[in-house]
């Protein structure tokens, strides 16, 4: 009886207010598709430092025959050079920071060089000797790049410290920037989400405050009588998460799997799986959202 | 030396004393500071299966008695006693249990306009969690002892005035409350249909159902010669058993 009446409620509170409701489900659906894009955002900026923070090294390049560096004034580098940067590499203070060192070889240098260049014809007249002897540093963090860079720059018979990780900078700013762009519409989205479930539930309550009013005359306890607004609120958000769930993973599918996978394929992209576990997170905000709302409207209109 | 009973509306608390089902002991009640009280310094003992009529002018205290006793309102000070236990010391979240032992008329009937006549008694029953089956015996045994047996599926704007009273008060005595509180009960009603009205509510008492009924109907109040509470601007004037209305002092 209890659970028939109560669902009899709810359905009368969504059909007398079906406008609001919609709308309750439309503000939630998009302030969870920004909530859900900003996660996979960061999924997906996780997901590429974890693939390229593996392979991207600090390089050491040392002096060539020819350089306009002043550490390089004296020539090429010496042995006695290398292995006094080699002892600094191995030094205290930054074998904390170092994971491997190995030296690139003119000609391993060469190699790469070619196999890069090889088919263009000015590569063609390079030759071993002009190619750069190098160290090849591998941090346990790359972020700490700068301790090395610091210790190494000006260093006799050191041309120029390189962070390969700067190359991939600007394309992680980018999506930093819009995971910032995605999550501050989302706090707005869900401010809006807040105020109109507050308001739709108050509306609701009012509506019904003869109901109200003679459910606490024969001893209706508060939870029964605030049950079914809550559920009202909590059904529409849950729809509204539903329905981002929905999107984004519409979104991924066509957009990420089938059209950005297939196009740029050296990139490892988030999926559909990663949407699926976006999905109990958005849920789990749509209603704790309803749920808020519901206690802050309801204590103060369905007073015992 | 009181007999003493189990406390059945709150099984778990100690036993109280048979005899009085509302005790107000020295109850004030102010609404605004520095305002005359709205009851003031209030001593009374209703015992169990009594009639009581509260009589008084508009603004004498009378439906400030009733919410003091539904809870709706606190006293200022003094306290009151229902079915033995302090409203004062109950907790917010046992009100509901509070008011299922009273059951409440008014003179608007205070009836569901978009539900029939059996919805608007059985939701008495519905939001307090009884079972399905209950509901469809107790229901209609109930309209038939109010007299509207063959009217449950009318709604309310077809039914008379002294009908729609009838299916409030269903409504209040479906749960089978220890207490029925009245406020005007025949207010909005012609003599005739008011009679009809007071039967009812003295067959209902007849079952042990204590009633406190608050009116300024002297007829009827003349007619039924039960205990007459009177207040004026909140102040007890007389308590008499067997009173009429305008009784002198």
């Amino acid at each position: 009886m209890r659970v028939r009446f109560v669902l009899s409620q709810i359905g009368n509170g969504l059909r007398r207010n079906l406008a609001m409701g919609i709308s309750v489900v439309l503000v939630t659906f998009i302030s969870l598709t920004f909530v859900g894009a900003a996660v996979l955002l960061q999924t997906q900026i996780n997901n590429m430092k974890d693939d390229w923070y593996d392979r991207v090294e600090v390089s050491v390049f040392l002096c060539p025959q020819t350089s306009y560096a002043p550490t390089c004034a004296g020539g090429e580098v010496t042995e006695d050079q290398m292995a006094q940067i080699e002892s600094v590499l191995e030094s205290e203070a930054l074998s904390s920071y170092v994971d491997t060192v190995y030296v690139e070889t003119k000609d391993q240098a060469f190699a790469a060089f070619q196999s890069q260049f090889g088919d263009q014809g000015w590569a063609q007249r390079i030759t071993v000797d002009q190619m750069q002897l190098s160290f090849r540093v591998k941090l346990h963090d790359p972020e700490q790049y700068q301790v090395v860079a610091d210790e190494l720059s000006g260093r006799e018979g050191v041309e120029e410290v390189v962070d390969q990780r700067q190359i991939l900078e600007p394309l992680f700013l980018i999506l930093n920037r819009t995971t910032i762009l995605s999550a501050g519409l989302a706090a707005l989205m869900t401010v809006t989400a807040v105020m109109l479930i507050t308001t739709t539930i108050r509306l609701s309550a009012m509506s019904r405050s003869r109901e109200t009013s003679i459910m606490r005359l024969v001893g209706a306890s508060n939870l029964f009588i605030q049950l079914p607004f809550m559920l009202e609120g909590a059904i529409a958000a849950l729809l509204g998460a539903l329905l981002a769930i929905g999107g984004l993973w519409l979104a991924v599918r066509y957009l990420v799997e089938d059209w950005l996978a297939e196009s740029v394929r050296w990139v490892n992209f988030v999926d559909t799986t990663d949407v699926l576990t976006v999905a109990p997170i958005l849920i789990a905000i749509g209603i704790g959202l309803a749920g808020i709302s519901s206690l802050v409207t309801l204590s103060r209109y369905t007073k015992v | 030396m009181v007999p003493v009973v189990r406390n059945v509306f709150f099984p778990h608390c100690r036993d109280w004393p048979l005899a009085h089902v509302i005790r107000l002991e020295k109850v004030s009640k102010v609404y605004a500071r520095g305002a005359r009280p709205a009851l003031d310094q209030i001593s009374l003992e209703v015992e169990r299966g009594e009639f009581v009529f509260l009589v008084g002018a508009s603004g004498s205290g009378k439906s400030t008695f009733l919410r003091l006793v539904l809870r709706e309102e606190r006293p200022t000070s003094g306290s009151v006693f229902v079915a033995g236990r302090d409203l004062s010391k109950i907790s917010q979240w046992k009100v509901p249990h509070l008011r299922r032992q009273i059951g409440t008329v008014f003179q608007d009937f205070r009836l569901l306009h978009n539900k029939t006549v059996f919805e608007n008694v059985a939701i008495a029953l519905q939001v307090i969690g009884k079972p399905r089956h209950h509901v469809m015996t107790t229901v209609p045994e109930t309209l038939d002892m109010v007299g509207l047996a063959g009217k449950e599926k009318r709604m309310p704007h077809e039914l008379s005035g002294g009908e729609q009273q009838r299916v409030a008060i269903a409504r209040a005595f479906v749960n089978r409350p220890v207490i029925l509180l009245a406020d005007e009960p025949t207010g909005n009603l012609d003599p005739t249909t008011s009679v009809g009205i007071m039967r009812l509510l003295d067959r209902i008492n007849r079952t042990g159902t204590t009633i406190v009924m608050a009116t300024h109907d002297d007829e009827i109040v003349d007619q039924m010669r039960k205990r007459v509470v009177e207040l004026i601007d909140g102040q007890m004037v007389r308590d008499q058993a067997r009173g009429v209305y305008g009784a002198p002092r």
